[in-house]
């Protein structure tokens, strides 16, 4: 355990495959919720174009972490954010940042799938109208049918519009709610634990979308199931009692990680 | 933390197990073979010949086992390394009997020859030989990476001597052309020795990546 007597703050590696530009920029993050320190010095580059994977047990601050990336945060009473976070070179902490505006740029998907209790066409309509976003009936059918497409449902859904969401099964629920977040085009998405309440089937079908996603999206995942992480990430980054313990290329996470600590968490002697 | 107490450890120790039964069978036939040609002893010979079977079997099962474990346990880092290097020596090790074979059968050749000289280099590398192979396999039980090392470093004393086994040969076929087929068969056992330590040096090889996960083949 002499690893734990080291500062964990100088344990970060930096995320790997510099080939794309950096989106999120964080550096020095600490997170409270109320008195209690929940996030303590992360410093983390996550790249464009690319799936960044948050793995970690329980309670170690990666959904929180992730919920810092949209000030989701701030809808919860009594937290504190320190530290910078910028995306595109833009602190979105600054007290001029629009946070309406920030969450249109960095969509969010849920471990269990919310869609509201309306039609599949009216669930990505709203957005779309709140925001003001299509001009005509005409350019909304269009775009609704985009992200249908871009979700990989359209073909499931494209003759029964007008149905309740509520009636599609919980993995066609989810690419749904993943429809409903690309309408509004966002340039982030992140994903917490997507398909954590899925069989099999619909998790490799999400997989294989979040894979077709990266191309026009940079993703950020928050997953429980390793090999998930393993299998739809470029980077990982693993955290630890609110410290982020190492980051870098998915491969090198889970065939050679470079900390002890990750090395028992990534075979399974904790977590 | 807690330090789980799991099935899938019983699993890797199982494994490690084998694998050195696997590696104690080659080294005894190895040594059978060289002693079948030092001794001069034709009843040795024929016991490699007909002895393979029980390395091949561990073999097969050897590699049912890796394949099983990488598909049930989808294991990470330090034992999927374990694991894919388990397979890689399973490997090596089953050469190793095979050439233990092909050592027989030049002795059962050679011995019906009268010796073409007395045998000083060829019995050195079948010692240094069996030296790598029971480091390698050292190594790998106690994850020494400094013996692995060591194994690396001698493979190129293996080199030397069968060269200089060559040279020594090729004299005697050329004073006499009636030592031509023994002396074929002697530089036949010295490449098979040699090859051995390749596979022993390979061995070391996976050891070094199973404990560093550093790549230090082709260097």
């Amino acid at each position: 355990m002499t690893t734990l007597l080291r500062p964990l703050s100088t344990m970060t590696s930096g995320t790997a495959r510099p080939a794309t530009p950096v989106k999120i920029d964080v550096q020095g993050m600490n997170f409270y919720y109320g008195a209690k320190q929940a996030l303590s010095d992360i410093t983390i580059a996550i790249h464009a174009n690319l799936v960044t994977a948050f793995i970690g047990p329980s309670g170690c601050g990666k959904s929180t972490f992730l919920r810092t990336l949209n000030r989701m945060n701030h809808i919860i009473p009594g937290t504190r954010v320190e530290g910078r976070v910028h995306i595109d070179g833009q602190d979105i902490y600054a007290a001029s940042t629009d946070v309406v505006g920030l969450r249109r740029r960095v969509g969010m998907v849920f471990q269990k799938s919310n869609p509201f209790p309306k039609s599949i066409f009216e669930n990505i309509a709203y957005g779309l109208r709140t925001n003001g976003l299509t001009k005509n009936r005409g350019e909304m059918e269009g775009r609704i049918e985009e992200s249908l497409k871009a979700a990989a449902i359209w073909d499931e859904v494209k003759d029964r519009l007008t149905e309740s969401a509520l009636m599609l099964s919980g993995g066609q629920q989810q690419r749904l709610c993943i429809a409903r977040a690309l309408a509004i085009q966002p340039e982030i998405l992140l994903m917490d634990e997507p398909a954590s309440a899925l069989d099999p089937i619909a998790t490799q079908r999400i997989e294989e979308l979040i894979y077709q996603l990266k191309a026009s999206y940079t993703i950020v995942i928050v997953t429980h199931n390793m090999q998930q992480a393993a299998r739809v990430s470029d980077n990982t980054a693993f955290f630890w009692l609110g410290r982020l313990v190492e980051s870098g290329a998915t491969e090198q996470i889970f065939t050679s990680p470079t900390e002890k600590l990750t090395e028992d968490y990534v075979t399974g002697r904790f977590g | 933390m807690e330090r789980h107490a799991r099935h899938f450890q019983d699993e890797l120790d199982e494994l490690k197990g084998r694998l050195l039964g696997m590696g104690g069978l080659a080294e005894e036939r190895l040594r059978m073979a060289v002693r079948s040609l030092v001794d001069r002893d034709g009843r040795v010979v024929e016991a490699v010949l007909t002895g393979d079977a029980a390395i091949n079997q561990l073999h097969i099962e050897m590699d049912d086992r890796c394949f099983k474990l990488l598909a049930l346990q989808q294991p990470m880092a330090v034992d999927l390394r374990s694991i894919v290097a388990a397979v890689k020596i399973n490997t090596d090790l089953e050469r190793v009997g095979d050439l233990a074979v092909n050592i027989a059968e030049a002795v059962r050749r050679y011995l019906q020859h009268p010796p073409v000289k007395q045998l000083i280099d060829i019995p050195k590398m079948a010692e240094l030989a069996q030296v790598m192979l029971r480091d390698s396999l050292d190594a790998y039980v106690r994850r020494d990476l400094g013996l692995a090392q060591k194994v690396l470093a001698q493979d190129d004393e293996l080199d030397e001597l069968k060269t200089r086994v060559f040279r020594d040969l090729l004299a005697c076929m050329l004073r006499d052309a009636a030592t031509i087929e023994p002396s074929l068969d002697l530089i036949l056992i010295s490449r098979h020795l040699e090859r051995i330590g390749d596979h022993a040096t390979n061995v070391a090889e996976d050891v070094i990546f199973m404990v560093s996960a550093k790549d230090v083949r082709h260097q």
